[in-house]
């Protein structure tokens, strides 16, 4: 067992890990974090996909003993659990807007994901989308509208900001 | 007590209630309901709901194709640390269980017992052979390694056929490989074709296919050991089939077992089933007395969850020189897989009524022999035989056009029925309802720019441009919605197709519409608010949807089929009509007029001729509720139920054209363009028919360009990982440009017809007609699918090259 202290969606933990726990597991299983999802065992899918000290990981991927000392936030720590639309991501506003989910697995990662390629590239272009979440797979929309709702929320972003500052 | 004044509270009960938007529900652009909770993660996926001193099961499975068991020791599992039990078949009683098959469909079709664990013979590479049981997942999926077993190898059957050679049998005791030989004709085919003046016929492969729906299967079971009750938690499409289908298999009896199945990650029909670790997590709790978890890794999915499609083709068409058609032959082979699952042998046979489409003909012949092979069973995949019926006619047009020298979409308008002629009773003997082939394919060739695009395909085609332009059409139809009874008992299934509805009037005024479609992402809690909201009067918002659990939507047939809105949704509007008419009366009775003179329009009741004595529901809801003043021997209820057999099935249908342009250096196929312009009759939602038509179109996009199955010599399925398999992203995948015609079904009060499936069933023939069309001028008259850059230039360097 291995000591291990981790921030999840803003609250300490300090647990005793076996060093092969996996951080989806520790966080789903140890943590009850059950918004975030499993849907492979080979890191395609993305389903999985958390913010790790800022940078979208696939948490099946990554050792529980590897986020030692990080900051996770998963799709739960991404709005306020108890408050309206209003107070919600802008890409979680825009997957709702856009009808970019259906059954709603791959959409944690889908939006995760998301999150992390609109800092990388807040004003992609629909080609830089689609390859920027070649490693998240959805089976229920065929794409389009999960493309699309990143690119609004990435003119939604922008015109927050703009107006903000 | 003090008494509830109705009155005053309805008064106060008025101001909150919001006052209802004039227009209708039904063809509003709702966003969904659903979503809050998926946006958030704040989900009940089977796999995230946990008990206290809740047991994790992990099977191991055969490596081997096929074998003897000769031993199965589970005794080492045992010494390994948090392990409680370990079993095989025996020991856990599994191996008198037979997994069910509820669709028989010849007398004499062979029915293989199919126990959940193997017991002396394993059939196929992951074939269950033992179960673990321990404290978290890691201590059982370790100890799987102890387990003891010897394999004595039989030979594999992998090709269907040498299978129907049965020199080997992948079950001795049946005495042949062949499950069945299922027979169909429409007029005399033989007699048609002698007067043919062209015979075309092709070969179509159906490559094996993995749903692959996100979240991969799980099942929890919850047991109260004294009383002998069970709660089952299952990523299941059909909890009330699975329900009686538990109870029949393990003799517990019905009303002892609850399942529930919770949020459900998709399903494509993979979840369309009765699997045998849901049988396995129950005989597992009942004799633990403890809740108990199994969680498929997508790896074991890939084995042990269904397979779909994976048939052999030999079409025959016959017409005369100028393109009329005479008659269709199909002959086909479908392969079962090593046992027959939920609706194994029926798969195949729902494409029997399909292979004719939407064209006219004098004769057609069918026949379909299941075939069983070393390898995973297959059953319904998204389309379960109409794309595989499609795909065949789709292509078969195709190849006549070219033997014809002739448009394909000529020889389509030429053959198919037009919109005067229905409703049309086809050779396979159903009658279409409805449709307007001619208005979908207008729509279809305008925003596709057909004519331009031809031009462009000569250019390049005399320029001799590397990159070549191929146009692809599928001109669809489909049967879904299912299904009548009758039919369904006409073809032998074990069930009826009805689906049930039930209206709860709160006394609020608030409406809980329990239906028995199980919805895993289809969004049938926002389309059915919509119904509901319409039909009573009353706010959007107002209206709940019950579902997915035995005990609080006790009667129901499930998802699947594309049948949730054209049977379930039908019966929620007519369960509300029930409503309806029973608050009428008790409107009557509160506005001191005759039944006969109360109407009711946008959520309130009033008197003929005298608009100011009116009541919103609400009122009479709650009036109810108090029953202090209520018409005399009316039972004090507004709450109806309607369980709806429905008269026919649905025919959505549609035109779907594709231009890809094919790098015949190296194979490469990109899609170009792709339109879709369906016919699905009244929309109940707009943007959630987009999405399932969004959704449809990659998956038979998938079939056409990447996906495939593979086993190699020796049964191992070589694409056994999604490294391996290829699920398309978001960057192999177009933009679709999709648009509707609107021709009511007649079939059903609301004019709708089913969508979930239609796109899949138009989309791969109208990708592969396109490849070939790019590549006729090489001499290639076929691409196996998947049309992998491999597959293509086989194709090209096999036909001779550029001519």
């Amino acid at each position: 067992m291995t000591r291990i202290r981790m921030t999840v969606d803003g609250v300490v933990y300090d647990d005793d890990v076996e060093a092969r726990l996996l951080l989806v597991h520790y966080l789903r299983d140890r943590l009850g974090r059950i918004g975030t999802p499993i849907g492979c065992d080979t890191s395609n899918c993305g389903a999985c996909t958390v913010h790790l000290d800022g940078k979208a990981v696939k948490s099946c991927t990554v050792l529980a003993v590897q986020a030692d000392g990080g900051d996770v936030t998963t799709i739960q720590g991404l709005a306020p659990p108890n408050e309206g639309e209003s107070e919600w991501h802008p890409v979680q506003r825009a997957f709702h807007e856009k009808h970019a989910l259906q059954c709603g697995y791959c959409t944690p990662g889908m939006i995760m994901a998301a999150v992390d390629l609109l800092r990388d590239v807040p004003n992609p272009t629909e080609e830089q989308v689609r390859e920027g979440l070649e490693g998240n797979l959805c089976r229920c929309t065929g794409y389009q509208n999960i493309v699309d709702a990143v690119l609004h929320a990435a003119s939604e972003m922008k015109s927050e900001t703009g107006a903000g500052r | 007590m003090s008494e509830i004044d109705p009155g005053a509270v309805a008064t106060e009960l008025a101001s909150e209630v919001s006052e209802p938007d004039a227009s209708p529900e039904i063809g509003r652009r709702r966003l969904r309901k659903e979503d809050t909770r998926l946006v958030t993660g704040q989900t009940q996926w089977t796999d995230n709901i946990q008990f206290p001193g809740m047991l994790h099961i992990s099977v191991l499975r055969s490596p081997m194709a096929h074998a003897k068991l000769t031993r199965v020791n589970v005794a080492p599992a045992l010494e390994r640390p948090g392990v409680l039990a370990a079993y095989n078949a025996r020991d856990l009683g599994a191996d008198g269980i037979g997994l069910p098959c509820a669709w028989p469909v010849t007398a004499d079709m062979k029915h293989p017992n199919h126990p959940p664990l193997a017991v002396d013979e394993v059939r196929y590479v992951g074939d269950a052979v033992a179960v673990v049981v321990a404290r978290d997942r890691y201590a059982a999926a370790d100890a799987l390694e102890a387990i003891e077993v010897d394999y004595e190898p039989l030979p594999p059957v992998i090709d269907m056929e040498s299978a129907l050679g049965d020199e080997t049998l992948v079950h001795a005791d049946l005495g042949t490989n062949r499950c069945f030989t299922w027979p169909f004709a429409g007029g005399d085919y033989d007699a048609v074709v002698k007067d043919a003046e062209v015979v075309v016929k092709r070969r179509f492969l159906q490559q094996r296919l993995i749903p692959n729906a996100m979240e991969p299967r799980a099942v929890v079971v919850a047991p109260i050991g004294a009383s002998e009750e069970y709660t089952v938690y299952s990523a299941t499409q059909i909890p009330h089939i699975l329900r009686l289908m538990l109870a029949m298999v393990t003799g517990i009896p019905e009303h002892k077992i609850r399942v529930v199945a919770p949020d459900v990650g998709g399903g494509f029909g993979s979840k369309l089933n009765v699997y045998a670790e849901e049988v396995l997590a129950l005989l597992v709790a009942k004799k633990l007395g403890r809740p108990v978890k199994w969680t498929e890794s997508r790896s074991e999915g890939y084995q042990a969850t269904i397979h779909g499609r994976d048939q052999i083709q030999d079409i025959e068409v016959a017409a005369t020189k100028d393109g009329t058609l005479l008659g269709l032959k199909v002959e086909l082979m479908a392969d079962m897989g090593a046992y027959l699952q939920l609706v194994t042998p029926g798969v195949p046979l729902l494409g029997a009524f399909m292979f004719n489409s939407i064209y006219k003909m004098q004769a057609y012949s069918f026949t379909c022999h299941g075939v069983f092979t070393t390898k995973t069973p297959t059953d319904a995949y998204r389309g379960a035989g109409r794309p595989e019926a499609t795909f065949g006619v789709e292509r078969i047009m195709d190849e006549l056009a070219a033997e014809l020298g002739v448009d394909p979409m000529e020889l389509r308008r030429k053959n198919w029925i037009t919109h005067e002629e229905f409703p049309y009773t086809t050779i396979a003997g159903l009658t279409y309802d409805s449709g307007n082939y001619e208005a979908a394919t207008e729509k279809a060739m305008e925003l596709f720019d057909y004519d331009g695009l031809r031009r462009e395909q000569e250019k390049r085609r005399t320029d001799k441009d590397p990159v070549q332009l191929g146009i692809g059409i599928s001109t669809y139809t489909e049967m879904c919605g299912l299904a009548p009874s009758r039919v369904l008992g006409q073809l032998s299934y074990g069930a009826g197709g009805w689906e049930a509805a039930s209206i709860r009037m709160l006394p609020t005024g608030k409406v809980e519409v329990v239906t028995g479609t199980s919805p895993h992402g289809q969004g049938h809690v926002t389309a059915w608010s919509q119904i509901a909201a319409d039909a009573l009067g009353v706010p959007f918002e107002d209206v709940e949807v019950v579902h997915g659990d035995t005990r609080a939507a006790p009667q129901g047939m499930d998802t699947y089929g594309s049948r949730s809105l054209v049977v379930g949704g039908i019966a929620v509007h007519l369960a509300c009509q029930k409503v309806i008419d029973k608050a009428r009366r008790v409107a009557a009775h509160l506005l001191e007029a005759a039944e006969g003179d109360v109407e009711f329009s946008g959520g309130v009741f009033s008197v003929k001729g005298s608009p100011e004595a009116s009541l919103p529901i609400q009122q009479v809801v709650l009036a109810t509720f108090a029953s202090h003043n209520f018409p005399e021997g009316m039972e004090p209820t507004l709450n109806s139920d309607y369980v709806l057999d429905p008269e026919n099935f649905s025919f959505p249908h549609g035109t779907h054209l594709c231009a890809v342009e094919v790098d015949t250096e190296t194979g490469w196929t990109k899609i170009r363009k792709y339109v879709a312009v369906d016919d699905v009759g009244n929309v109940v939602n707009p943007i959630i028919v987009e999405g399932q038509v969004h959704g449809g179109i990659a998956q038979g996009v998938a079939q056409a360009l990447f996906e495939e199955a593979r086993y190699d010599a020796d049964g191992n399925l070589t694409t056994g990982s999604m490294v391996d398999y290829y699920v398309p992203s978001a960057s192999d995948l177009p933009r679709y440009t999709t648009d509707r015609t609107e021709t009511p079904a007649t079939s059903n009060p609301l004019g709708v017809k089913g969508v979930g499936e239609a796109g899949t069933i138009a989309s791969t023939p109208a990708v592969v007609n396109a490849v070939i069309d790019a590549l006729r001028p090489f001499g290639v008259q076929d691409v196996p699918m998947p049309c992998s850059p491999e597959n293509v230039w086989r194709s090209i360097q096999t036909a001779g090259g550029a001519s």
